[in-house]
């Protein structure tokens, strides 16, 4: 199994693996937090409810945190790995039929910056400034005024467009590769996969960036 | 019938003396080029001049000049073997350019397929991955008759699909990563495909892997750039069933025991 882990092919299977961890805990986190579209209280009642269980939420942050660790660190060896590979670049790049597309050549960009985006994230609301509220006579954290707050700056509602946009190419390609990476595609599946894969990563990131723009809009 | 316009194109050539020196580009004119040669007669009829103008001619792999024995290969403006799709260099004929063009000349750049002279690179570590199990043990004597081992249809079709590799090295060339993930898998499927391949299957998807790794060629990251490169359109479907054998026989592979006639 070490051998395994040390091969080129075992290092894609465990960048999938710690990748598709995150791009499920993508939907897990959008989907449930398009409440702000409809009730502060719903909203709030939501945050109460998953970070209430303290059990259930470290063994959850441990097994992001760590996924995105390897994820993180797995890249970046990889990428040193293949520039070393590659050696000298050439003159020209392919630009005709023969060129790749821009979301599998810049992976390591998008990643950079989704790493950024990630721990800011973190920062401005999980440690950001603690509010309190009532719900139905429960003292919890008012996550909403938090997000209704941040989202008032067009800067960082514009930072949240670009990161959130490079996710779609970074996403769409992930969640097709892993199929590819595991080896659990069929020359039948191919286009069927990638269209999953975009259709996936646009709805995701769609449902997001709807967030900050109805704060942003509707909430002054 | 109409006779077809000749072509002058302006070349940018990388010359390199050897593998150690520092290589650079230089421009020549191709003048009066036939529509109908192929791109390597073009570059034959540059190099007569150079010859007789007293310089050393451009340096390039070429054997066959029939698209199928995989020696030619180089990038024409960033692309493996030029423009167009399924063709190697040498099958590439001159009606594709226009009339003035500018083309880049580079030959394949990977640190594990070193250059060895002008557009001429050493790909014996794709002969290494072969070696390392891209073969079946059978035993010498009489051809079997054709159909004495039934095969089913779609999977010989699919075995031949990835019998087509030639190992140009096209793949290596154009991957960002430099690697060879592509040319290993199409024989680690094609292999695996075929009841001929059955004994020393997970060995073999193991060994190729690692001599891959070992030869210090890139990992995959599923851009298809040697799937759009590659003169035989060998599919990236390869490499998801290279990844698959590959588990497949990391879990699988017996441990050794020892015993038996091993001295």
């Amino acid at each position: 199994m070490k051998d395994f882990l040390k091969s080129s092919v075992g290092r894609k299977y465990i960048m999938g693996l710690t990748g598709l961890v995150w791009v499920g805990f993508l939907f897990a986190h959008m989907a449930p937090n398009m409440l702000i579209l409809f009730s502060a209280e719903l909203y709030n009642a939501y945050t109460y409810s998953v970070t209430a269980n303290k059990i259930l939420l470290y063994a959850v942050e441990a097994i992001l945190l760590s996924s995105l660790v390897i994820h993180v660190l797995m890249a970046i060896l990889l990428t040193r790995q293949n520039r070393v590979a590659r050696g000298a670049q050439y003159a020209v790049s392919a630009n005709g039929e023969k060129a790749v597309s821009w979301g599998s050549r810049y992976m390591a960009a998008q990643g950079s910056a989704i790493l950024a985006f990630i721990i800011l994230h973190l920062i401005t609301f999980k440690y950001g400034t603690y509010y309190e509220t009532t719900v139905n006579g429960v003292v919890m954290r008012d996550m909403h005024r938090l997000v209704v707050e941040v989202f008032q700056s067009p800067a960082y509602v514009a930072w949240y467009f670009i990161c959130l946009g490079l996710m779609v190419f970074h996403v769409s390609h992930g969640a097709a590769s892993v199929f590819q990476s595991f080896g659990i595609l069929e020359r039948k599946l191919q286009g069927g996969i990638k269209k999953f894969a975009w259709v996936y990563a646009i709805v995701i990131v769609t449902g997001f960036l709807s967030q900050p723009v109805y704060v942003f809009l509707f909430h002054k | 019938m109409e006779k077809k316009q000749n072509i002058n194109l302006k070349l940018k050539v990388w010359r390199q003396k050897n593998a150690q020196a520092k290589g650079e580009f230089k421009e020549y004119d191709a003048k009066e080029v036939s529509p109908d040669a192929s791109f390597l007669e073009m570059l034959d009829a540059v190099n007569e001049d150079l010859i007789k103008s007293g310089d050393q001619p451009i340096t390039f792999d070429h054997d066959c000049r029939e698209g199928i024995c995989g020696s030619c290969g180089f990038m024409i403006n960033g692309e493996a073997h030029g423009p167009q799709k399924g063709t190697t260099v040498c099958q590439l004929h001159m009606r594709h350019f226009k009339n003035g063009e500018h083309l880049t000349i580079e030959p394949w750049r990977a640190a594990a397929m070193p250059i060895t002279k002008d557009l001429m690179c050493d790909r014996s570590a794709l002969d290494r991955i072969i070696t390392s199990g891209g073969y079946v043990s059978v035993n010498t004597g009489n051809a079997r008759d054709a159909n004495n081992i039934p095969i089913p249809k779609p999977d010989a079709d699919e075995a031949f699909l990835s019998a087509a590799c030639i190992g140009c090295g096209a793949c290596v060339a154009s991957c960002k990563n430099a690697s060879a993930a592509l040319f290993t898998s199409a024989k680690i499927s094609h292999l695996a495909l075929l009841p001929q391949g059955q004994v020393e299957r997970k060995q073999r998807a193991l060994d190729m892997v690692a001599q891959m790794d070992a030869e210090g060629f890139g990992s995959c990251t599923s851009t298809g750039a040697c799937e759009a490169a590659c003169p035989k359109e060998i599919s990236l479907i390869n490499i998801a069933k290279m990844n698959r054998e590959f588990l497949r026989a990391s879990v699988l592979k017996k441990e050794e025991v020892g015993g038996g006639d091993m001295a």
